[in-house]
């Protein structure tokens, strides 16, 4: 057996430039903090890509079945006897690829914002903050058991919101800040609901354990059933609840839009490429339990995400902001995710959706972090986040143009490039297992082709606009990630995936199914056709369309209304219809009541005080009084 | 001389020391040496507890020490003490000693100031290490009567008010509580012989399950008060409001902990049939204040209040915890107490910090803070963090240790009210963002505040101290865990005969 116990290492090393960073960062030149995060993130790197090598070429397997290697334990808090949390490192195939993807990304990004961040104030607070969260996301993809999952979980929240937050003078950051830790702050509820449950029913909180097939709890999962469901389902919900939010899937997707206020570069590692995945993980740490305990779990994970697939979709197509048609995308990608997820069986062919679900997940990572670091390009270049300030920038920005054309090609499904591949296969597992996903999940298809395809013509094509400032192509810094990426976007779909991860650790071979893939090559062109007559050059008709569908246009572009939902709850129901009553109940109520208690011992002996006047005449009529009182009353008392 | 009297000692020498003084800065020098000094103390404790029971020490109470000091009662001066005294001995340290530096420039009457702080001090520190119910109230009523001279004279706004109204609250309180360990102590023969109020000789008799009932709900409620237990916690706002910064942390920090801790030490371990039978009453009060507290403090404007009602909500779960009465969850309660205390503190700290500079404690009042005090905008944004729950810090270990232990009752009931107190986490997460976005955050809001300056030596020295504290047990909580856990022991094992 390989030892991997260096593995440690590759969480903790981010962790350290984050606390040197963050601790010194203001003593030193920005620079060198840029270079000190680059190169630690550089080392994590290269111990990723060995570990890879290491694991899927130099382990041996165990019946042909890749295996699940502890390679790091120690007790972290003691619960119950049954129950303690464990911090490790767990290398496994989807671990090892995640290790992959967001060592790579991260790494990108750190050379790119090196460029894109030069002269900020806080470039220091900028690299210890990517640290931070580079420690806290390969936490969480090495994590051993769900609690650790939970852990890195919440600090990855935190540095998402700090990093969103970024620009703190910034109202408009600062409350897209609040808005994403809580909104998935509320789905970590369910989380962890979901992990009070699923642990007491099970007596673990190990991944291991938890997944093992012939282990105590998927054997004895089922259990007592609550509203016609088990409780483990319920519990897997539950559990998904908090994936759900992370992964910005309907109805809990309204922060993921309002994060674009942060740094490009921090949009394209976190909110594209890494973080927002983590649900999608989550799902596929716990698959078995879910394919076999609970498939009624599965089939809501499958409805959710192809729901969310096309609701993002459509709102993407009205979009003017260029980061927000990306993020609206970015759902709709991972609602592919959870599609092939959900549609997937355990073991053998049966589990084609949950190979294709994390073949995607590593192409979408290549691609969308290329379209959103072009993305950033294109803003440095014009200093503007609108399409419409946009137009023409072919001739200014020729490496970002090939490198974004490259991407939109990708995305589209265009053969040949990498997610040609990766989506075909979660089509061909829909269209095996359930049909309806199948056609809506062709149809995102068609408009993620026209969408990508409307942002591509509308900036580089369309209109000559004319800019105060020519634009410049990026420094050296931005645009070698923007090759590196591209280069991973065509060829990425080359790997044999399914010779490395699937569903139960058994490599298997899979095919391109033609009967799929010519339908989903046609629709894809067709979406390309329709934005190229539409945006290619400058024309009135696609103001036309949109006026013709008139009201279900603006609902369109105003999100459905999913905002204001959330600011009528958080704004009218939390803040004025519960805390303003409470808080006027505390004051008025309870505490009135314990001050009316005082004012009645007050009141009271404010009366009863005349007793004691200090006046020697009174006192003495009282004694007398009551002397010849009391004198009478035994008089009478004898006298009986 | 044992070790565990030196607690009392040294605050009774160092208030000497200060009454000799001549001039403030005398006085800043000798408080901060003294708890300095019992800060030394409380780490040298914690290291010779842990060595012991690392050398197999099983006694239920370690460094005991016994003195009579009223025969005819059996009263006794009686001190020793457990993980969790010891626990909770560290923590006092610790915010009494963070609390002299946050108290660095109070100019109006020092000497007495640090007289009464430190006087203060020594009553909590009697309180945690007495085993003799008696002794434990004597230092209860020390801690708790400078209180209303530290609010009285060096508070703020409405003091008199506010001062008055805390005192008056937490004698009602004792006065129950008096009557409860009065109880107690008549009960503590059932068989004959002396009556005793050491609480080690009561733990092994079975007090009549009447006099239980009787008696458990007013030692409960008595230091329930002190606890912040809903309905009676309303002195907290205005209190806190009022007191002055070193005042608040420790009062917060540690005095309330005293309401936790007796609660536990007292009326759960003394009286535990009537525990079992009437939890249930006091859980749905406790969950009320976790859920309402956090709600109440999602409109108020003023730090204090805000901190006060969040307070209402996380030692309402203390109380929450101690009533569920199994190990993990109790465990729990005692994590949540010092953890509570210590940020708590680090939060009454840095308001007090602000408020020197600004002269308002109005969030809406104050904006963009980060920009021109950097210092202090990172570390209250920690003590949110830590106050949210955010791991790494100490704040959601207690808490996770809390519903994992609340968890472990099956019934509909528990399960209901464990959920309830789980949702406090995102009302937290609510409040404690909308202050820190509205007070460090944004543009800056008033021109004046360009200018003030960031921490200086000493605020830096008490603000640090807490911190890594608080991310020490954020961090690396398994021995303290461990050390508190195995202390539970023999409560856990009462109960487990108890309750079937």
């Amino acid at each position: 057996m390989t030892n991997f116990s260096y593995t440690v290492l590759i969480p903790l090393i981010p962790l350290f430039v984050f606390l040197f960073v963050g601790l010194l960062g203001h003593k030193m030149k920005p620079i060198v903090s840029g270079l000190i995060g680059t190169c630690g993130l550089l080392i994590a790197a290269i111990l990723s890509y060995f570990t890879a090598y290491q694991y899927f070429f130099n382990t041996e397997k165990i019946d042909g079945t890749y295996q699940k290697i502890l390679a790091f334990n120690t007790i972290w808090l003691q619960f119950t006897e049954k129950l303690h949390v464990d911090l490790g490192v767990l290398i496994d195939p989807i671990s090892v690829m995640m290790l992959i993807v967001v060592t790579t990304v991260s790494l990108m990004v750190h050379i790119y914002s090196i460029g894109y961040m030069k002269g900020e104030k806080g470039f220091a607070r900028f690299y210890a903050f990517l640290s931070l969260f580079s420690f806290s996301m390969l936490g969480l993809v090495l994590a051993t058991n769900i609690f650790q999952m939970y852990i890195f979980w919440e600090l990855v929240g935190v540095s998402s919101f700090l990093l969103i937050g970024y620009y703190y003078e910034k109202p408009s950051a600062v409350s897209a800040s609040k808005k994403a830790f809580i909104v998935t702050r509320f789905a970590d509820l369910g989380f962890l609901i979901g992990i009070l449950i699923l642990s007491f029913n099970t007596g673990t909180f190990d991944f291991i354990s938890l997944t093992n097939v012939n282990g105590a709890a998927i054997l004895t999962g089922a259990g007592a059933s609550f509203l016609g469901l088990s409780v483990m389902t319920w519990s897997l919900i539950f559990v998904f609840m908090g994936g759900a939010g992370k992964s910005a899937m309907f109805p809990l997707h309204i922060w993921l839009p309002d994060a674009m206020e942060g740094p490009t570069p921090v949009s394209a590692l976190i909110h594209a490429a890494t973080m927002v995945v983590a649900g999608v993980y989550l799902v596929a740490r716990l698959f078995p339990v879910y394919a076999i305990s609970a498939p009624d779990g599965l089939l809501v994970v499958a409805y959710v995400g192809s729901f969310s697939s096309l609701f993002a979709a459509v709102i993407a197509c009205t979009q003017y902001d260029i980061k927000r048609v990306l993020a609206f995308s970015t759902m709709s990608q991972i609602g592919y995710m959870m599609v092939g997820l959900g549609v997937s069986k355990y073991g053998g062919e049966a589990g084609l959706g949950y190979m294709a679900s994390m073949f995607h997940l590593f192409t979408h990572a290549m691609f969308k972090a290329l379209l959103f670091l072009g993305a950033g390009a294109i803003i440095h270049a014009v200093h503007s986040n609108s399409m419409k300030d946009m137009g023409g920038l072919r001739k200014y920005l020729p490496i970002t143009h090939i490198t974004f054309l490259i991407a939109c090609l990708t995305i589209a499904g265009v053969p040949f490039l990498s997610a040609f591949f990766s989506k075909d296969e979660i089509l061909t597992a829909a269209f095996h297992h359930n049909m309806p996903i199948f056609i809506v999940q062709m149809f995102v298809a068609g408009l993620t082709a026209f969408y990508m395809f409307r942002l591509y013509f509308r900036i580089f094509w369309n209109k000559d606009t004319h800019y105060h400032h020519t634009p410049h192509e990026a420094p050296i810094t931005m645009t070698f990630p923007l090759i590196f990426l591209a280069i991973a976007s065509i060829f990425s779909g080359y790997i044999p995936f399914s010779q490395f991860v699937s569903s139960d650790g058994v490599p298997f071979h899979s095919e391109l199914e033609w009967t799929v893939a010519i339908p989903s090559i046609l629709v894809g062109l067709i979406g390309i056709g329709i934005a190229f007559v539409l945006y290619k050059k400058e024309s009135a008709s696609s103001q036309k369309i949109a006026i013709s569908l008139k009201s279900f246009y603006v609902a369109i572009y105003n999100k459905f209304y999913f905002d204001e939902i959330y600011i009528f709850v958080t704004k009218k129901i939390i803040f004025n219809y519960i805390s303003r009553p409470v808080a006027w109940f505390d004051r008025h109520i309870v505490d009135g009541f314990m001050n009316s208690i005082a004012w009645v011992t007050n009141a009271v002996s404010f009366r009863i005080k005349g007793f004691q006047s200090g006046q020697v005449q009174q006192y003495a009529f009282v004694f007398v009084s009551s002397a010849i009182l009391l004198g009478i009353f035994f008089i009478y008392l004898y006298s009986i | 001389m044992d070790i565990l009297s030196l607690f009392v000692i040294i605050p009774i020498l160092t208030v000497i020391g200060i009454m000799i003084t001549k001039d403030a800065k005398q006085t800043r020098v000798i408080s901060a040496i003294g708890m300095g000094l019992q800060l030394i103390l409380a780490a040298y404790l914690v290291y010779a507890y842990l060595s012991a029971r690392q050398a197999g020490d099983l006694a239920e109470m370690l460094f005991r020490a016994d003195y009579v000091w009223y025969a005819n009662l059996n009263i006794h001066y009686a001190v020793g003490v457990d993980g969790i005294s010891v626990a909770m001995i560290a923590l006092t340290s610790i915010v009494v000693f963070a609390g002299i530096f946050a108290s660095w420039q109070v100019e109006f009457l020092p000497k007495e100031f640090f007289i009464s702080l430190i006087l203060l001090s020594g009553g909590v520190f009697g309180f945690f290490i007495s085993l003799d119910l008696f002794t434990m109230f004597l230092f209860y009523e020390v801690a708790v009567i400078p209180m209303y001279l530290l609010i009285g004279i060096w508070g703020s706004g409405p003091k008199e008010y506010a001062a008055m109204k805390l005192t008056l609250m937490l004698m009602g309180g004792s006065a129950l509580l008096l009557v409860g360990l009065l109880g107690i102590y008549t009960n503590s023969a059932p068989d004959g012989g002396p009556l005793t109020f050491n609480i080690l000789e009561i733990a092994k008799v079975n007090i009549p399950i009447e006099a239980q009932r009787m008696f458990f709900p007013m030692t409960f409620v008595g230091f329930g008060i002190l606890g912040a237990l809903f309905p009676f916690h309303t002195w907290s706002p205005d209190g806190h409001a009022s007191a002055p910064t070193a005042v608040s942390m420790l009062h917060a920090g540690v005095l309330m902990k005293l309401g936790g801790y007796g609660a536990f030490r007292v009326a759960i371990f003394l009286l535990p049939e009537a525990a079992h039978e009437l939890s249930w009453i006091f859980i749905i009060l406790t969950s009320i204040s976790v859920v309402y507290g956090a709600f109440g403090a999602i409109v108020q404007k003023d730090l204090k209040y805000i901190n006060a009602y969040s307070s209402v909500s996380h030692c309402g779960l203390v109380l929450f915890a101690v009533l569920m009465m199994n190990k993990t969850a109790m465990d729990g309660a005692i994590l949540q107490m010092i953890s509570h205390g210590l940020m708590t503190a680090l939060f009454f700290a840095l308001i007090g910090m602000i408020y020197g500079r600004t002269h308002t404690r109005m969030i809406n009042e104050m904006g963009g803070l980060m920009k021109v005090m950097p210092f202090l905008g990172v570390a209250y944004v920690i003590a949110g963090l830590a106050s949210l729950g955010l791991p790494g810090l100490s704040g959601f270990v207690a808490e996770m240790t809390i519903f994992f232990g609340a968890f472990q009752h099956v019934d509909v009931f528990h399960r209901v009210v464990t959920i309830v107190a789980v949702s406090s986490i995102v009302i937290t997460a609510v409040y404690i963002l909308r202050v820190v976005g509205a007070l460090l955050f944004g543009p800056i809001k008033n021109d004046h505040f360009l200018h003030l300056e960031d921490a200086k030596w000493f605020e830096k020295l008490s603000t640090v101290t807490l911190i890594l504290a608080i991310a020490a047990i954020g961090i690396a909580p398994f021995w303290l865990s461990t050390m508190i856990g195995d202390s539970l022991q023999p409560i856990i094992d009462k109960l487990t005969v108890i309750i079937p």
